[in-house]
């Protein structure tokens, strides 16, 4: 079975560069270790009968945003790492207590759901589930189509807002 | 076939790992990637679940999410750009009044 050994792996490459991401003193690792997540998160998604959002997920984030910021990293030039006096002391004691309280939330959640519900197994896929073709018919449909001209205008937004933002002043 | 519950579990410890980041990191950039490591959790948990029930409305769902994330980076990367302009950091704890 390749199944559960491609999802064991991709999930353990994910959990491990996601805390490299946090651990790494230097942005531009943090970054590539981003890219790293992105991209086994993707091998999930295909595992998940789902190979649009995976070339999406691969174009979209580890290609443009990951691109986004390694531009922005190199273009503030941090070149080396910022973060050297501890200003915030008792930082990571609160962090700790509130993720604690979070991942304890989710544990108890996790461990009441698991034998009552059906999320245990998914019924065996029939037919052509997830591919393009069936994303474009949900995406254009009448209700949905509304909402996909809406992100064109969400992106020129963010677009007029990115250029009034980093426009250099003039005087 | 893997159980729905681990993907959901794998979409949680992702998600508590970028609260983590977000909380103990300064570095702007650094907490804008842990910003987008949540997002991706929250996707793998919407595409988990569209399998799930065999209903495509997750990943159309998700798809929008992305489109989202796009522009919000956009943003907050040129906000972060025109806070180093302005006060020649992007750590978090320096940028402590509103207007300079």
């Amino acid at each position: 079975m390749t199944e559960p050994l491609l999802f064991f792996i991709a999930s353990i490459v994910a959990i491990v560069a996601a805390a490299l991401v946090i651990i790494q003193r230097h942005p531009v690792y943090s970054a590539l270790y981003l890219v790293v997540t992105f991209c086994a998160l993707a091998l999930l998604y295909v595992l998940l009968a789902a190979p649009f959002i995976a070339m999406v997920q691969i174009i979209v984030y580890a290609g443009a945003i990951m691109v986004l910021f390694l531009f922005i990293i190199f273009l503030l030039n941090l070149d080396r790492p910022l973060e050297t006096q501890n200003k915030l002391k008792h930082q990571w004691l609160v962090a700790t207590a509130l993720t604690a309280v979070l991942a304890l939330e989710g544990a108890h959640l996790l461990a009441r759901g698991l034998p009552t519900t059906s999320l245990s197994e998914a019924r065996e896929l029939t037919g052509d589930f997830g591919t393009i073709q069936q994303i474009g018919r949900a995406l254009f449909d009448q209700p949905l189509v509304f909402a996909f001209e809406a992100t064109s205008l969400i992106l020129l937004a963010a677009m007029l807002g990115v250029v009034v933002l980093a426009k250099r002043r003039v005087d | 076939m893997i159980p729905t519950i681990y993907y959901l579990a794998l979409a949680g410890i992702l998600f508590t790992l970028g609260v983590i980041g977000v909380l103990v990191r300064r570095n702007a950039i650094v907490i804008f990637m842990c910003i987008e490591l949540m997002l991706n959790a929250a996707n793998l948990a919407l595409v988990a679940a569209a399998r799930h029930h065999e209903n495509l409305n997750g990943q159309v769902f998700v798809f929008f999410v992305m489109t989202v994330a796009a522009a919000e980076v956009a943003v907050g990367l040129a906000i972060i750009v025109a806070a180093f302009r302005s006060r020649g950091t992007v750590e978090v704890d320096e940028v402590n009044l509103m207007k300079w």
